[in-house]
């Protein structure tokens, strides 16, 4: 809540500058500075509630009234008859402002209002989650009367008001300042609170045919409405988990479902928002809460630590609070070239997994005997693992899966590891669908590439190109930038997808309607390349002429791996148009994993594995004779490899097997592994398979660096004191063991190796060609599978959060209106997805979509469709009604 | 300095001794050079000082009587001799405990309403006021199952570490409900650290005659407003039948049921 410039409007062209006079102090700002952010220059604070420097002005708790006088057109000075809300005026040459400083007026006004405010505010700060950090106790303790005059009744609404599983709305808190109602309209785009009934009745009673004025949503039960305007009957649904200031129980809101399943979460309720918990940090009272805090915790109680937020690729700054050991809650950090103010609610909610029982606190290894793993010392678990890897290495070798969840210091010690440790290419970060099309792309186009697009490029492109991605789900902050750009005017979206998903809506992007695997074709012909394109948007040259703009932006998504031919395609695409790319992943290691060379075919700093010089290069930077030449294999080639028996050992990391492309596969590679070492922070389903497991630091107890999409370093540091290591740490030991030295002790170290593999001149890999594979023959009743993520699903690091999981959208499946006739699937009705080795059942939400595609969420809750299907995007899949009957 | 403090030592010791018998005199003999020479030598005083101390010696004073000088040595016995005329002050505590002042900080306690709920609603204010971190508070959220105090929240983990704590009643001062006050148990001593660490179920107040053990529901109607003003003044026979409901075998309900039948609250709303 400090004051941000905009970054990109000041950077645009040079503003012309005003000079105004506050309290006597000479101003100068630019031209179209609000008053308010003119006083906070000099360091004059006006009190305020509403006005918040990322949403528009609203004026709407009128707090940071002033005295004003500007000139006339002879230039007298003219006082304006009464105190202006100085949120909402903009700065005027030789306008003289008052505050509360310098003007008795002003400071009545202020004062004045701050009673106003308080005349129905509850005196229940004892109990607010906000109070010790509130800027309505602050405020009237700074700029407010000593002494209350009301002695009438205050007025009161039931409460609280569950909207979600997480947010707890008190109304009686509530000084209608709009923050709320702002964000959701202008930032997030969500319909998830409004004002209602502006100048209406009091509680329980209405004036002019309208309830009460308060923020909420339209729930009939709880303002009493009904069409004619006659009073309803209270009817409202209560909750068991919390109560209110008598006893009773809490409200729960709009559990009526009667918006269908489409916008439903999985409570039940009416979808709220990804980003709905922003409100609660915004929120100038304590009217907005989550109930994950709920009672948590005091401000003097918690120790703060600036953070990263691990959860996507985003590198969102956050705040971490603690109190003695234990994270209480995650706040949005201040960092406005990235995350400006906003994070995701899976950033902010998601920590309880790094203290969630199955963590793993000390090294476990096999006992002789039982064959059971047991806790043993971190000297005696190293030295198993080491001579186990080197048993393997006498053998057929060792490879590592090292996963895409590590810091760039974690991620260099597994490719330094692997490299001169384990003498093999056989690594690969990638814990999800991809190809060897796919490690050729990211070596071209993405390692050593450093910054090109940022943030502040998504709100200023005149063009943004979507493919395989969807902002909304797999990284919230781009999300937001799109949209902002978009409200802006400045930025049109366009996405290749197979339908029009709630997020394009809201960025109002154009979808080229693509069914999955069909993106090589739009692509080409949107170079140029082909004339027709299988699609059914029609006419592409209007995209094909922006796309030739400058500045035009073009966002993939990881998921573009699994279409043979598609990043070959969209290299094409890039070299003929010349916009600009950036690649975004969904792991918050990803991008650092490429850029240290964890890839069979790349080296730190994107040189190839295949050229001598560049092994040479690395060679001495890491003081080695020889680095492993032959070619390492991907994924998939070191579980085959790993189930024929040409790999002996395996060293795993953060990997969970349900994300893999075949995860009963992996399963019996794992199960056909000589030897398995498994690096991880807690236990997982590869653990059974673990020979030793060696416990690695969660992120609140370590350091380290993220590399987020654009390539931009987001250092973070520890929240606890630990004796918990880290992988860089781990694997350093390991190689001792080996007789290696792997110099990753500390970070320092680390990064200063790092430095030395900054530009690479010599040739890097070629850009991948491969064919689009042709599309599946399709039978009667077969669709082809579309799918993707959602961003709040079954992933593990959301576990332990049962407030966030109740605001996910509740898993369905996605079929066009036809389709779903032609099965016969009435509304509500649920389909049978069918794939090679199970069936999954969903409802049914007719969408807007080519008849032949169907879309599931990827890993939800009743919907993984990996493991259950045992087939991966693109692949055909049978569907079928599912009798009503057995439905619910 | 070892000769110096020779003669300095015995001299205070000796002038308190006597000090009371020849009060009017001595300690103005002794003050107003003291002043003058302080003002005048500025910054040392004390090496000033030195030879005035040593003309205090009882055996080279000379300005004292002859009678005084003989009973000089015995003169340290006046106090004692009428102290020896005096009531006696001594205590036999353990044996005999007389009880403190009124408003004697003691130990703390954690009070109930009159129907049996508990005042703390964990806002941890007590934790802010206290000077030396002895109080350690953990909230808790309501439900309508398991209501302990009146409204929205309660505290689930009290604890005061009487090591820690110096009894200075900020504590009380900050709470907002009155749900803290001390009581004149100043016998606090253990044998353990831990054992210092006093938890809920020590402070809290012990269920009175004519209370219900919490948890149970408000009195139907009531706010938590309604309860800090004083408007409860018992439990009705709603809440005794929401207990009796659910645990039968409560020690309370006996005498809460016989005080809700006297009617205390919920018909005066």
């Amino acid at each position: 809540m400090t004051a941000t410039t905009n970054e990109s409007s000041s950077a645009v062209a040079p503003v012309e500058e005003i000079t105004l006079t506050i309290d006597g102090l000479d101003v100068s700002v630019p031209k179209g500075t609000l008053v308010i952010r003119a006083a906070e220059t000099v360091g004059i604070q006006i009190p305020r509630f509403c006005d918040h420097p990322l949403l528009k002005p609203a004026g709407a708790c009128r707090q940071c009234l002033v005295d004003v006088a500007t000139p006339d057109r002879e230039g007298n000075l003219r006082a304006m008859p009464k105190p202006q809300a100085s949120c909402t005026i903009e700065a005027t040459p030789g306008m003289v402002v008052n505050t509360q400083h310098t003007s008795p007026v002003a400071e009545k006004a202020q004062r004045g209002q701050i009673e106003f405010l308080l005349v129905n505010h509850p005196l229940d700060c004892p109990v607010c989650d906000k109070g010790g950090e509130c800027p309505l106790q602050n405020q009237a303790m700074s700029n407010g009367a000593a002494t209350s005059r009301f002695v009438d009744i205050k007025r009161t609404f039931p409460k609280p008001i569950k909207i979600s599983t997480q947010i707890l709305l008190d109304r009686d808190r509530c000084i209608l300042c709009q923050r709320c109602t702002r964000f959701s309209d202008e930032i997030a785009g969500d319909p998830f609170i409004d004002l209602q009934g502006r100048g209406g009745g009091e509680p329980g009673g209405h004036g002019h045919g309208l309830p009460a004025q308060q923020i909420g949503r339209f729930d009939e039960a709880i303002l009493e409405y009904t069409p004619s305007g006659e009073q309803a009957p209270n009817e409202t649904q209560r909750t068991d988990d919390v109560v209110g200031p008598y006893g009773q129980a809490g409200v729960l809101s709009s559990v009526a479902g009667s918006i269908g399943a489409a916008l439903e979460d999985t409570s039940g309720r009416p979808f709220a928002s990804y980003f709905s918990g922003n409100t609660v940090q915004i929120c100038p009272v304590g009217a907005l809460t989550s109930a994950a805090y709920r009672f948590r915790s005091r401000p003097f109680d918690l120790v703060s630590t600036p953070s990263i937020a691990e959860h996507d690729a985003c590198g969102s700054a956050i705040r971490v609070d603690h109190r003695r050991g234990v994270v209480m809650r995650r706040l949005a950090g201040d960092d406005p070239a990235v995350n400006e103010e906003w994070i995701t609610d899976k950033d902010r909610f998601a920590f309880a997994w790094q203290t969630s029982p199955d963590v793993l606190t000390a090294p476990l290894v096999r006992d002789e005997e039982t064959g059971e793993l047991v806790p043993t010392s971190w000297s005696e678990a190293i030295a198993l693992a080491a001579e186990g890897l080197r048993k393997a290495l006498d053998g057929a070798g060792a490879a590592a899966l090292p996963g895409g969840r590590l810091t760039l210091e974690d991620a260099y010690a597994w490719s330094k590891f692997t490299r001169v440790a384990l003498g093999t290419n056989d690594v690969d970060f990638r814990a999800r669908v991809h190809s060897a099309e796919e490690a050729d792309f990211l070596a071209s186009r993405v390692a050593g590439a450093g910054m090109d697009v940022i943030f502040g490029d998504l709100e200023r492109a005149p063009r943004v190109l979507l493919v395989g991605l969807e902002p909304e789900e797999e990284a919230g902050t781009i999300f937001l930038r799109l949209r902002k750009g978009m409200l802006a005017g400045r930025v049109r979206v366009t996405t290749i997808a197979p339908l029009a998903t709630r997020g394009s809506t809201k960025l109002r992007a154009e979808v080229v309607r693509t069914a999955p695997g069909d993106e090589p074709a739009v692509l080409d012909a949107l170079a140029g390349l082909t004339d027709a394109a299988g699609t059914s948007s029609g006419d592409l040259s209007e995209l094909k002429a922006a796309l030739a703009e400058p500045g035009t932006v073009v966002l993939a998504g990881e998921r573009l791996a699994g279409v043979p031919g598609a990043l070959s395609a969209l290299d094409r695409l890039l070299t003929a148009t010349g916009a600009r790319f950036a690649w975004v992943p969904r792991r918050a290691g990803d991008r650092g994993a490429v850029e240290v060379g964890l890839l069979p075919g790349l080296l730190p700093g994107g040189r190839p594995t295949a050229e001598a010089e560049a092994r040479v290069d690395v060679a001495g930077v890491w003081g080695v004779g020889t680095l492993p030449a032959a070619p390492g294999r991907d994924l998939t080639g070191i579980l085959d490899a790993t189930t024929s028996g040409e790999i002996d050992a395996l060293l795993v990391g953060g990997i969970d097997l349900a994300d893999l492309p075949s995860p009963a596969d992996a399963e019996v590679a794992l199960a056909a592994a000589g030897f398995v070492v498994q690096l991880e922070v807690r236990r997982s389903a590869v653990t059974q398979h673990a020979d030793v497991v060696l416990p690695i630091a969660p992120s609140a107890h370590k350091s380290g660096t993220f590399l987020n999409w654009e390539g931009r370093p987001r250092p973070f540091g520890q929240v606890f004191t630990t004796s918990a290591l880290t992988d860089s740490r781990v694997l350093g030991m390991l190689a001792d063991a080996l007789e290696v030295d792997l110099g990753t002790r500390t970070l320092e170290e680390i990064h200063r190796e790092l430095a030395e593999f900054d530009g690479w001149e010599g040739p890097r890999t070629a850009a991948p060609s491969v064919p689009a594979a042709p599309a599946p023959a399709l039978e009667a009743g077969q669709a082809r599978l579309a799918t993707w993520r959602l961003m709040l699903d079954s992933g593990r690091g959301q576990d332990g959060e049962p407030h966030l999981a109740g605001t996910a959208y509740r898993p369905v499946a996605l079929l066009s209106p036809a389709t779903a006739t032609a099965l016969g699937i009435a509304e509500g009705g649920r389909v049978r997805v069918s794939g090679a080795e199970g069936d999954i059942v969903l409802p049914v939400l007719p969408t807007p979509m080519g008849d032949d595609v169907v879309w599931l969420p990827q890993h939800s809750p009743g919907s993984s469709v990996y493991r259950t299907l045992g087939v991966t995007a693109g692949a055909a899949v049978r569907l079928a009604a599912v009798d009503a009957e057995v439905a619910r | 300095m070892a000769e110096q403090g020779k003669g300095k030592k015995p001299a205070p010791g000796k002038g308190r001794g006597q000090g009371r018998p020849a009060q009017p005199k001595r300690p103005a003999a002794g003050r107003t050079p003291a002043r003058t020479a302080g003002t005048s030598t500025g910054k040392a005083p004390a090496k000033a000082a030195r030879p005035r101390v040593e003309k205090f010696d009882v055996d080279s004073d000379v300005s004292k009587s002859g009678l005084a000088q003989f009973f000089a040595p015995v003169a340290g016995f006046g106090v004692t001799m009428s102290t020896l005329f005096r009531p006696v002050v001594t205590e036999q505590y353990p044996f005999e405990k007389k009880p403190t002042a009124p408003r004697y900080h003691g130990r703390h306690q954690l009070n109930r309403h009159p129907d049996g709920l508990e005042r703390c609603i964990g806002c941890e204010l007590c934790a802010w006021a206290c000077p030396a971190d002895a109080i350690y508070v953990e909230a808790g959220n309501n439900t309508p199952e398991a209501q302990y105090s009146p409204g929205e929240r309660y505290g689930k983990v009290y604890q005061i570490n009487y090591l820690r704590c110096i009894f200075c009643g900020l504590c009380i001062e900050a709470c907002p409900t009155r749900a803290l006050t001390m009581t004149n148990d100043f016998e606090l001593a253990g044998t353990t650290r831990e054992g210092m660490i006093f938890d809920k179920d020590t402070l809290l107040a012990p269920i009175r005659s004519g209370m219900l053990a919490a948890p149970h529901p408000m009195v139907a109607g009531l706010s938590d407003a309604d309860y800090y003003r004083g408007d409860v003044t018992g439990p009705t026979t709603e809440q005794v039948a929401w207990v009796s409901d659910r645990r039968p075998d409560d020690e309370s309900l006996e005498s809460a049921a016989a005080a809700a039948a006297r009617g205390a609250t919920g018909d005066g709303k």
